[in-house]
């Protein structure tokens, strides 16, 4: 029976109301009294020395308040890298300065050279072309593996090579596997790019800094996953702000998909005009100024290699990556092809050994970062890629291969240093192989061929770990930051709740989910719970919404803060009903007191609790406000099986979707619409990877695809109508609500299904293709049939 | 996007005079110009807008021969030409999206001439004639390379006239991310022969394809086109696809077009 309220209900998304009838509240709609704008002036060359910026004549050009140039941030701090790698030799990684603005040379197309502000934008865009700029090119380090190699151009002068570490995962393993390799029956070995992305929320990013000179205060407006992440790292880090002294909002955010995550110069730049100006400094970002600022995903260059024995049981898998950083490290950059990769390179799979090299690379492009899945996609596609392709060397079928190597028992600790806490693959694959009707695809296939068409089935598993994670472990792991998360409760004297929480939600529905947590745990209407976000300044510090963290760890913050609102809720009703307090129950919004017909409404207990006339003031305070900050114990373990049926124009190379199912085990769900919307996402963005993204530089550093013109965005059409079942529930075993996180799912699971599925296809066709490179666009799926 | 002044003529003379100024530029539905303006890759400091022209508006058919307005919306196109000319109607419907269908004019189209356009295509297979205000111009003497065509310094497509063939018919291959044609081939036949036109795939922008032309003009099936190809060299190279993919396109999308023509 579907539930109509509470935990397990789908009542449609309270916040689109206003997304869908014009009254969201995003940065752009935040414009201060007295406003200026700033316009960067940007490099257009990759590698350069800058060797003069006159900004006399612009300077007095119409509008203009001031240029500021990397000269005028002397003395201030840099923008700072948020997690720090120890390499293989115990070295940590090379970590290069970050300025706001360019300090002598640029390091990618795109990088801020000089801030105009300006009474208007256009007249702040006028005087920026003005700027007399000279910059002397120097060749643009591009190619990861050329960067690298001994005498290539440096990025960073006074770094010793391009090389920002060279990660060893677990180094001890090392001569295990090469042994487990030398012994082995089969070999699989498998080269492969992970696409470079671009995330292109629908709403480009924006900073409106504001500065207070009566209270001394700064305030940012941004577009951001995590205000209170923003106001540490640039309070701290780069202006030297306390946080009693900075406010950052971060109100309706139009998608983030992980770009949103980071700290950028922007923000820091605002912030700081504002306070050196007296007025507020707003910057919004063009479309085309996103492609070439906002962090991009991805972007690793991976070789793969799955041993197996004579009964093939995989019994080790190593794996060399090249993962590009870009220009500069970004905020999570470092963490992203290291613990969020090499840690789930053990997958659905019981290999005992696994080595995991990475080798980050510094290249004169934009910086990359932490996308949807982050990591996670990156080890997905390169280990059920590989197992995919074993299994058409070994000539067995694909899933029975799986399911051999299974990990059946849990808790599993893998020999990539994470303990698995729960999960059931077989019954994923179970629900797949049903819901897919793979037993239909010889039919399918059939008919595909009758039509002159290729016709291939892709399957495969994936894994991720999810709510991110114990702050003592990734304290060990490099993060220079905690990743617990808050929550204060707030219960008005007339019962309704105002929930203030650390997570932010910015397309994930929140508003809407939440509530249900918190209604189902008093028994009282969603109605009655408001979910407020986004602003340090009411808001307890938290860690925002990344790693589908939100309701693993946010979620739990509310859930022990409410329990604590519901411990003081049942003194006080003790109190009214002059009964024990052990005796006191909760249920459907009233106290009763066990194995009476005694009881009062949740109402009377909160109006008693801020009118405390006939109250225990002796014992407890009054009021009723509880906050609790939630660490959890480990990851959430997250997995699930997907398949995806392509059909191929053998003529053309163009594949299109034709099936696609995915079975996922997310342990308990809040909203089973939500979770439906964010595996369908998900799977859009992964098919997007698949088929039709990539951002692609010219070896001048010039990014091709710098618009929509070229960098080819999913649309409706490209995708087909989903099976989604999410009814495998393997519940969390140590947050208390059972959960695991379903936001990345769709992107982690699905590239690798459509890559198998264009290469089944391929190979039914009669081509000897093992692999092609995403995205599969018609001209290189047409291309390697050709070759 | 700079400053600029607009005019609003109401007559194709008072339009070419407007366009008689100094650094004045025509304005047609703008979704080729605006986009340029906002990137400030052009700074035109006046524009002269065509829309209010009512003379450039609209579609008739006479004798055989369907004539457009310079100013005629594609969606305008795509609505009043399905039952008098199919092939055309299909391909202004196909066009970009609503928006630029409901703003973007054939005039427009055909001035700019980009090289992955549609309505060139149509414009060269048809044989048809490009009437500006000052002349009349034969497709095959229009279209002159990429971006580039017959037209004078502000000279005015008024009207487009197309001799309606009897079977014709578009393939589209759309480039993924723009949806422009990264191929496209128009095939019209007509009692006296059969014309092809290409367009996304050349360096030089629109061009017929003669060889396939005269064998379907021989015999107007698919199978004639057989053994025929083009020579990779003077295709276009882009992120999108090879040389060599987009000769290969040509004999695909012109099979299609001829099977699909009937
Ligand atoms: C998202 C998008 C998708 C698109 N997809 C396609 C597609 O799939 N296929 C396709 O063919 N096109 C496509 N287009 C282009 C579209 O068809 C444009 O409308 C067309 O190219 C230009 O027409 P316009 O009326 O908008 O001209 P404008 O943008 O106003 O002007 C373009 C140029 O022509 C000049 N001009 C305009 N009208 C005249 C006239 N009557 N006489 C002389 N000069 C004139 C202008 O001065 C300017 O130089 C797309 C455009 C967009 C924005």
């Amino acid at each position: 029976m579907p539930k109509d309220s509470g935990i397990g209900a789908s009542p449609k998304r309270r916040e689109d109301q206003r997304f869908l009838t014009g009254n969201g509240n995003y940065t752009d709609d935040i414009n201060l009294r007295g406003q200026a704008y700033v316009h960067f002036l940007r490099s257009d060359v990759a590698h350069g020395r800058i060797t003069s910026i006159d900004t006399t004549a612009a300077s007095a050009m119409p509008g203009v308040v001031r240029i500021f140039t990397g000269d005028d941030f002397e003395g201030v701090g840099g923008i700072p890298c948020g997690w720090q790698i120890t390499d293989k030799h115990g070295e940590v990684m090379q970590e290069p300065a970050h300025p706001v603005l360019a300090q002598g040379k640029v390091r990618y197309v795109g990088d801020a050279i000089a801030a105009v502000v300006a009474e208007t934008a256009d007249q702040a865009r006028d005087a920026a072309e003005a700027i007399e700029l000279d910059i002397e090119e120097l060749p643009a380090v591009i190619n990861m593996k050329e960067a690298v190699k001994e005498g290539a151009t440096k990025v960073h002068d006074d770094l010793t090579s391009n090389l920002c570490y060279d990660w060893g995962f677990v180094e001890e393993n090392k001569p295990a596997v090469e042994e487990a390799f030398a012994n082995a029956a089969h070999v699989t070995t498998l080269e492969l790019v992970n696409n470079r992305l671009i995330a292109n929320p629908m709403e480009p990013r924006v900073a409106v800094g504001d500065f207070n000179r009566s209270t001394g205060d700064s305030t940012l407006y941004t577009t951001s996953q995590n205000p209170h992440v923003i106001r540490l790292l640039m309070g701290a880090f780069v202006l030297g702000i306390p946080e009693h002294k900075l406010r950052v909002i971060a109100p309706d955010v139009g998608g983030g998909f992980g770009t949103k995550i980071f700290h950028y110069a922007e923000e820091a730049f605002c912030t700081f005009a504002a306070k050196a100006l007296n007025r507020a400094v707003k910057w919004t970002s063009s479309r085309s100024e996103a492609f070439i600022t906002d962090a991009h995903g991805r972007d690793h260059v991976s070789t793969i290699q799955l041993a197996l024995d004579a009964d093939n049981n995989f019994t080790a898998l190593r794996t060399d990556t090249y993962a590009n950083m870009g220009a500069y490290l970004s905020t999570f950059a470092p963490s992203v092809p290291t613990w969020l990769h090499g840690t789930l390179m053990a997958g659905n799979y019981k290999t005992p050994l696994i080595y995991v090299n990475v080798k980050a690379v510094f290249t004169n492009t934009v910086p990359v970062d932490a996308y949807r899945g982050a990591g996670r996609p990156e080890a997905t596609y390169q280990l059920e890629r590989v197992v995919d392709k074993a299994a058409r060397e070994l000539g067995v079928d694909p899933i029975a291969l799986r399911r051999q190597n299974f990990i059946t028992e849990f808790p599993y600790a893998t020999p990539v240093a994470v303990e698995y806490d729960t999960g059931d693959y077989n019954a994923t694959m179970d629900k797949l192989e049903e819901i897919a009707d793979l037993k239909g695809f010889a039919a399918r296939r059939a008919a595909s061929e009758a039509k002159g068409k290729g016709r291939g089935l892709g399957v495969n598993c994936y894994i991720e770990a999810c709510g991110i994670a114990p702050s003592n472990l990734v304290g060990q792991l490099g993060a220079r930051a905690g990743l617990y998360e808050s929550a204060t409760v707030r219960v008005n004297a007339t019962g309704g709740l105002v929930v203030m929480t650390g997570s932010h939600s910015h397309g994930q529905g929140h508003e809407t989910s939440f509530p249900q947590v918190i209604a189902d745990m008093i028994g009282i209407d969603e109605s009655m719970v408001e979910i407020v976000h986004g602003d340090t300044a009411n808001t307890p510090m938290g860690m925002g919404t990344y790693g589908s963290r939100s309701l693993a760890v946010g979620g739990s913050a509310m859930v022990r803060a409410t329990e604590k609102i519901i411990a003081k809720a049942k003194k006080i009703a003790a109190h009214l009903m002059e009964a024990a307090e052990a005796d006191i129950e909760l249920k459907d919004g009233a106290f009763s007191v066990a194995g009476t017909d005694k009881s009062v409404a949740w109402g009377d207990v909160t109006l008693a609790a801020y009118v405390p006339h006939n109250y225990p003031l002796e014992d407890i305070e009054p009021g009723l406000e509880e906050t609790a900050f939630y660490d959890p114990a480990n990851f959430t373990y997250p997995s699930g099986a997907y398949a995806c049926e392509v059909e191929l124009d053998p003529e053309t190379g163009k594949v299109s979707i034709e099936r696609f199912a995915a079975a996922d085990d997310f342990g308990n769900i809040v909203n089973p619409m939500i979770v439906d919307g964010q595996v369908h996402g998900g799977i859009g963005q992964g098919i997007g990877q698949a088929l039709l993204e990539a951002a692609i530089y010219n070896e001048d550093g010039q990014l091709l695809s710098a618009s929509y013109m070229d960098y080819a965005m999913p649309r409706a059409d490209d995708l087909p109508f989903y099976q989604v079942d999410h009814s495998c529930q393997t519940p969390c075993t140590h947050n208390p609500l059972g959960v695991k996180g379903c936001g990345e799912a769709g992107a982690i699971g699905s590239p690798p299904a459509v890559v198998n599925a264009v290469v089944d296809a391929l190979q039914s066709m009669g081509k000897d293709i093992t692999h092609v490179d995403m995205p599969l666009s018609p001209a290189r799926v047409w291309t390697a049939m050709n070759e | 996007m700079y400053n600029f002044e607009v005019e609003q003529p109401t007559s194709v003379a008072d339009a070419v005079a407007a366009l008689g100024e100094e650094e004045a530029q025509a304005l047609g539905g703008g979704q080729t110009l605006i986009p340029t303006l906002k990137q400030r890759l052009a700074s035109p400091s006046k524009l002269v807008s065509l829309s209010g022209i009512a003379e450039m508006q609209g579609m008739s058919a006479d004798a055989g021969v369907l004539s457009i307005g310079g100013g005629t919306a594609h969606a305008t196109v795509a609505a009043g030409t399905a039952a008098s000319y199919p092939a055309l109607a299909a391909l202004a419907g196909n066009i970009g999206d609503p928006a630029v269908r409901n703003r973007g004019t054939i005039g427009g189209s055909l001035a700019n001439n980009d090289p992955a356009a549609c309505y060139p295509a149509a414009a060269l297979a048809s044989g048809a004639t490009i009437v500006t205000n000052a002349r009349e111009i034969a497709a095959d003497d229009y279209f002159d390379g990429l971006f580039t065509t017959a037209l004078e310094e502000g000279e005015i497509v008024t009207q487009v006239r197309f001799p309606v063939p009897e079977v014709a018919n578009y393939q589209k291959f759309v480039q993924p991310a723009s949806r422009f044609a990264l191929v496209g081939v128009f095939v019209a036949k007509y009692p006296d022969g059969v014309r092809v036109a290409v367009t996304g795939a050349s360096e030089d922008g629109v061009f017929r394809w003669s060889e396939a032309e005269a064998a379907l003009s021989a015999n107007f099936n698919a199978d004639a086109l057989e053994g025929l190809s083009l020579s990779p060299d003077g295709m276009m190279a882009d992120l999108h696809g090879t040389k060599a993919y987009r000769a290969h396109l040509i004999s695909v999308l012109t099979k299609r077009a001829v099977a699909a023509a009937g």
